[in-house]
């Protein structure tokens, strides 16, 4: 039996653990440079705030009906996720973290009464980490994410659906009638994995509920629409088609983008900007064992600002060897920028990807022709290996705090870096910086 | 010099005559004990790590700056920090934080059947009583504070 362990309103939640005085008031967050919603309170929602929905488009409700906009905490929502996964975790033998805010749990081999178990998680999680939780299980991993909409929507939308299955519904142990009632009232498009795209085509097709879904024929939906499909259709039919995933594969590329808090016109600032973000990917390739082959570096200006003269530039730049290498990935960046550079442009948002990984240990050579006698200097390919300089420096990352030891073409704070994200109303690092912790009046 | 005769050294490539260095000696300022090993091996364990044993449930706990006078008669002055835990189910006696009109305010927790007051340790703050249909919100059990010594 399969659970989806769902933190509600996830970064509205962590906010509100430490700012008690938003419990009941509309809040959004914010994404990042406060572009757009990207989680809302309840009585946001009830405002009328979509998801995704830009901020000057619903910035009047600020003072008509007090809505309040914070922007993104990510320090705080990871460390808030943390404490919610470790907790849930410590109820099942397999764990599934799917995002953020999100993890399956596996109860194989687990006897007794999940529903009494999974209740109990919930309010260890609601107590320890201040976050409510939505819980749904069932025998496949689609079903178990049905349940946890139902389980949502129950509490959120008293009528909706039973009253019963409010925070904890398990579709796994109740009768057919009674699952199918419920996969009746549910629109097609709540289904794990059928996108809006798929789910217009299935409308259309007179597949509206997710009743009508679970009814079709496996195979003739592999025919007309994909197998991918024909998966969801079995698992909703209770045949787990989809494995729990506990030990991701390590990524094949890894990117940092980033939309400017203010326009950029200077290479010098983009150069600040590209550097900034090859050593962010650099530490991931790292933290995977990886080296990359290439790496692709593009800027663009804003499409929002139609006025602006429109350039984008992209390119992909090989690497002699692959590497792992912070200033080797940073030099192979700034020269695939100086390419894409053009002066008199207003840009917006800068990327770097990294692309073609190796594991790190197993390295393709160059014929290097380039020592007189012709055989390749081990001396310098030793001086080459900075490995443990780079363990090094996310070591003293890691216990110092981000940005501790960089590049200097990254940049100091402040001046040196015009494009640093826009975070007007972030609140403060409430859990992860002593120096910021909340105040409690005596 | 030294690191060119490191790296070739370490590649295992020849080392010209003229690049070795004839005191190669090290000295190391410490001992190396002969005899007999040390009586507390067998006894190996752990240095007292004070997180571990000040934090019994890391997960739930977080620390908070206190700010006011009116716990000094608990030992809480302004500037302390205190260990909030989650964990820990709140009763008669525990010094809590709580959650009054909105704002954290840190006091002993009184309770009596249903009768529930916060109080101030300090005889010139007045307790709080939670007035008609207002409840007291604890979000959470002080297990210490830390104080730090001014010089």
């Amino acid at each position: 039996m399969y659970a989806l362990v769902d933190g509600n309103n996830f970064y509205v939640s962590c906010e509100r653990v430490f700012r008690p005085s938003l419990v009941g008031r509309p809040v959004v967050v914010l994404s990042n440079n406060d572009g757009c919603a990207i989680a809302r309170s309840n009585e946001a929602k009830a405002l009328g705030v979509r998801m995704g929905h830009p901020w000057f488009e619903c910035r009047q409700l600020e003072e008509q009906h007090g809505l309040v906009a914070l922007s993104a905490n990510f320090a705080l929502y990871g460390d808030m996720s943390d404490r919610m996964m470790a907790v849930a975790a410590s109820y099942a033998p397999r764990q599934e973290i799917y995002s953020i805010d999100e993890s399956f749990l596996d109860f194989s081999g687990v006897r007794g009464d999940l529903v009494a178990q999974c209740r109990e998680m919930r309010t260890r999680i609601l107590d320890w980490a201040g976050i409510p939780c939505g819980v749904g299980l069932g025998p496949t991993k689609t079903l178990a994410k049905l349940a946890n909409h139902i389980a949502k929507t129950a509490e959120r939308k008293p009528g909706s659906y039973p009253k019963e299955l409010a925070q904890v519904c398990h579709l796994g142990a109740m009768q057919t009638s009674e699952l199918e009632a419920l996969m009746a009232a549910t629109e097609v498009g709540e289904v794990w994995g059928v996108g809006p795209r798929i789910g217009f085509q299935l409308v259309n097709a007179g597949v509206k509920t997710v009743l009508d879904l679970a009814r079709l024929d496996p195979v003739a939906v592999r025919r007309r629409f994909s197998v991918v499909l024909e998966k969801t259709v079995r698992e909703l039919q209770g045949t787990p088609c989809i494995e729990l995933d506990d030990a991701p594969a390590p990524k094949q590329q890894i990117m940092c983008s980033r939309s400017f808090g203010h326009p950029i016109t200077r290479g010098f600032d983009l150069a600040t900007a590209v550097t900034e973000f090859t050593s962010r990917v650099a530490e991931k390739l790292r933290a995977q064992e990886s080296a990359a082959g290439a790496l692709v570096v593009f800027i663009r200006t804003s499409p929002f600002r139609p006025d602006d003269p429109q350039y984008s530039g992209s390119t992909t730049v090989p690497l002699i060897r692959p590497t792992a290498d912070t200033s080797e990935l940073v030099a192979s960046a700034l020269a695939g920028l100086r390419r894409i550079y053009r002066k008199g442009f207003r840009y917006a948002k800068a990327g770097v990807m990294l692309i073609e990984f190796q594991p790190r240990g197993r390295v393709q050579c160059e014929l290097d022709l380039g020592t007189e006698t012709g055989i390749p200097d081990e001396g310098v390919a030793a001086t080459r290996d900075k490995s443990k300089l780079m363990a090094a420096v996310d070591s003293v990352n890691r216990r110092y705090g981000r940005g501790s030891l960089i590049l200097a073409s990254a940049g100091l704070e402040g001046a040196q870096r015009p494009w640093s994200m826009k975070q007007e109303r972030r609140t403060p690092n409430y859990t992860t910086v002593w120096s910021e912790m909340p105040i409690v009046r005596a | 010099m030294y690191s060119i005769l490191a790296t070739r050294l370490q590649s295992r490539l020849p080392v010209p005559v003229s690049q070795a260095n004839p005191a190669s000696v090290h000295r190391l300022p410490s001992t190396i004990q002969a005899g007999f090993p040390s009586p507390a091996e067998d006894h190996a364990s752990e240095r007292v790590d004070l997180s571990k044993t000040l934090i019994k449930h890391p997960l739930a706990t977080y620390q908070m700056m206190v700010r006011g006078a009116s716990m000094r008669d608990a030992g809480i002055d302004d500037g302390d920090v205190v260990l909030v835990d989650r964990a820990v189910k709140a009763s008669h006696g525990h010094v809590v934080v709580a959650v009054v009109d909105g704002d954290f305010t840190v006091k002993r927790l009184w309770k009596r059947g249903s009768n529930v007051k916060l109080q101030a340790a300090n005889p010139t703050f007045p307790d709080i009583v939670p007035k008609d249909g207002q409840t007291i919100e604890v979000w959470g059990v002080v297990t210490y504070t830390i104080k730090s010594m001014p010089k």
